[in-house]
């Protein structure tokens, strides 16, 4: 039943099947919208999915993003040019925080037996040219971030593996709303952070990867 | 803190709740909250469940997996009925510190009411799901914020941000003992709006993004956020409940 809804069988415990009824209440209650699943391959995702082993995808997933997060803020550090020191000082942070999340990220795939995905080339267009630009795609990338790893986390199964994750999600967040009150927004625009699906989250950092 | 003696994949749903009875026996008398019977939750716990085999076997003999997912469901009541005492908590410290008028600013009125509407639908929201899942929903605690009103605005700054570092590590905390999927998944979606919160609380009181100064353990070392136990977490939000 759960196969020939997936265009790639690998992926299929991914999906998380038999919701309970209670299970449907919550979603109803916070209207999360987290659909467990994953459409079609392209290209870029079988490399993000690179490896077999239900946490090892995951976290290479994971790689992914952390992988285009550090590269985009060690590249505005470089690039955006007036950079007003508290921003500065903030994406420094930032960027430390990512690298680091990489290297944990790298490690527990080792731990897993799995074989960490490589760096994607990136392509951040002309989100260097002004602050504002930069701080813009700042905070999709984090709002995006903090939505895949709660889109992913569920289907965990390691709990370590889940430890991790929420361990760094919760920093994604923690970034997420700094950067959004550098922008004058609301740092918490919804009561309920949404979930993305993999297929989501891989479709809106496309643009960003290169090669 | 009393962790049995076995290892991680030994470990069943059932001795999962063994050892956390005395922190859930001292959390339910503190929140002034009670769970219905184990029996009425046993029951109303298949009762819920979509595992029609399970269902069918357990009126008259429970079997051990139907107690092991009634004890999985147990836990996951619990879990929630922590995390709506601690939402009841902080919606009812916005309230009050709104209505104390002590906040001027108006950019920080419209963020101290923007955080307290987050938290009264994070009560909602949790309400609901312990009755979804046949349990009793936590009573609301009977707060006692007088020392911090009286404290200025600094020291409401202060306990805001402490109360949000506590949240989300006790998120964090609960995390992995989640065992339905769905509710993880309502906890995570809830945990990342407390570490927004945390976050923004921070920069108010200059706690920097460590949260360098008196926050008590809750704040992240740097890139890793740290979990919280529920005893770790309720000692330290107990000076904020009369009963």
């Amino acid at each position: 039943m759960r196969d020939h809804e997936l265009a790639a069988p690998e992926l299929a415990h991914i999906r998380i099947d038999g919701f309970t009824r209670s299970a449907f209440l919550v979603r109803g209650a916070v209207a999360a919208g987290a659909v467990y699943g994953a459409g079609s391959v392209t290209p870029f995702v079988s490399r993000a999915l690179a490896q077999g082993g239900g946490d090892v995808d995951i976290l290479n997933f994971a790689l992914t993003l952390e992988y285009l997060e550090a590269a985009f803020y060690t590249m505005a550090l470089k690039e955006v040019s007036g950079l007003s020191a508290d921003v500065k000082e903030l994406s420094t942070e930032i960027r430390d925080n990512e690298t680091e999340h990489v290297d944990a990220l790298k490690a527990a795939i080792k731990g897993a037996g799995g074989k960490p995905v490589k760096a994607p080339g990136v392509d951040f267009g002309g989100a260097f040219k002004t602050e504002t630009a930069f701080l813009k795609l700042a905070e999709t990338l984090e709002d995006t971030g903090v939505s895949a790893y709660n889109g992913a986390a569920p289907a965990i199964e390691s709990t370590d593996v889940l430890a991790a994750a929420g361990s760094i999600v919760q920093i994604e967040a923690r970034h997420a709303a700094l950067i959004r009150l550098q922008r004058g927004q609301s740092p918490a625009p919804d009561a309920f952070d949404k979930a993305l699906e993999m297929q989501a989250v891989l479709d809106a950092v496309k643009p960003f990867v290169k090669g | 803190m009393t962790e049995p003696q076995t290892s991680p994949n030994e470990r069943s749903a059932l001795d999962d709740l063994a050892s956390d009875a005395a922190s859930r026996k001292r959390f339910l008398t503190m929140a002034g909250a009670g769970m219905a019977g184990g029996l009425a939750v046993l029951i109303s716990a298949c009762g819920s469940s979509d595992d029609s085999t399970t269902q069918d076997t357990t009126a008259q003999e429970p079997s051990a997996t139907a107690e092991a997912t009634a004890a999985a469901e147990n836990g996951d009541i619990e879990i929630v009925n922590y995390a709506l005492t601690l939402e009841y908590l902080e919606a009812d410290f916005y309230a009050q510190v709104i209505d104390s008028g002590l906040v001027k600013d108006k950019k920080l009125v419209e963020l101290a009411k923007s955080i307290g509407e987050n938290e009264q639908e994070h009560v909602d929201a949790l309400t609901a799901t312990v009755e979804s899942l046949g349990g009793t929903p936590a009573a609301k605690p009977t707060t006692k914020f007088e020392d911090v009103l009286s404290g200025g605005l600094d020291k409401v700054l202060l306990t805001a941000a402490t109360v949000e570092n506590l949240g989300a590590a006790a998120y964090l905390g609960q995390a992995g003992k989640i065992k339905d999927k769905a509710i993880l998944a309502a906890a995570l979606s809830i945990h990342s709006v407390e570490a927004r919160h945390a976050a923004a609380l921070n920069s108010l009181i200059k706690a920097g993004f460590k949260g360098e100064g008196p926050l008590n353990g809750s704040v992240p070392d740097g890139a890793f956020a740290k979990p919280m136990s529920m005893d770790e977490v309720l000692e330290q939000v107990k000076p904020f409940i009369a009963s």
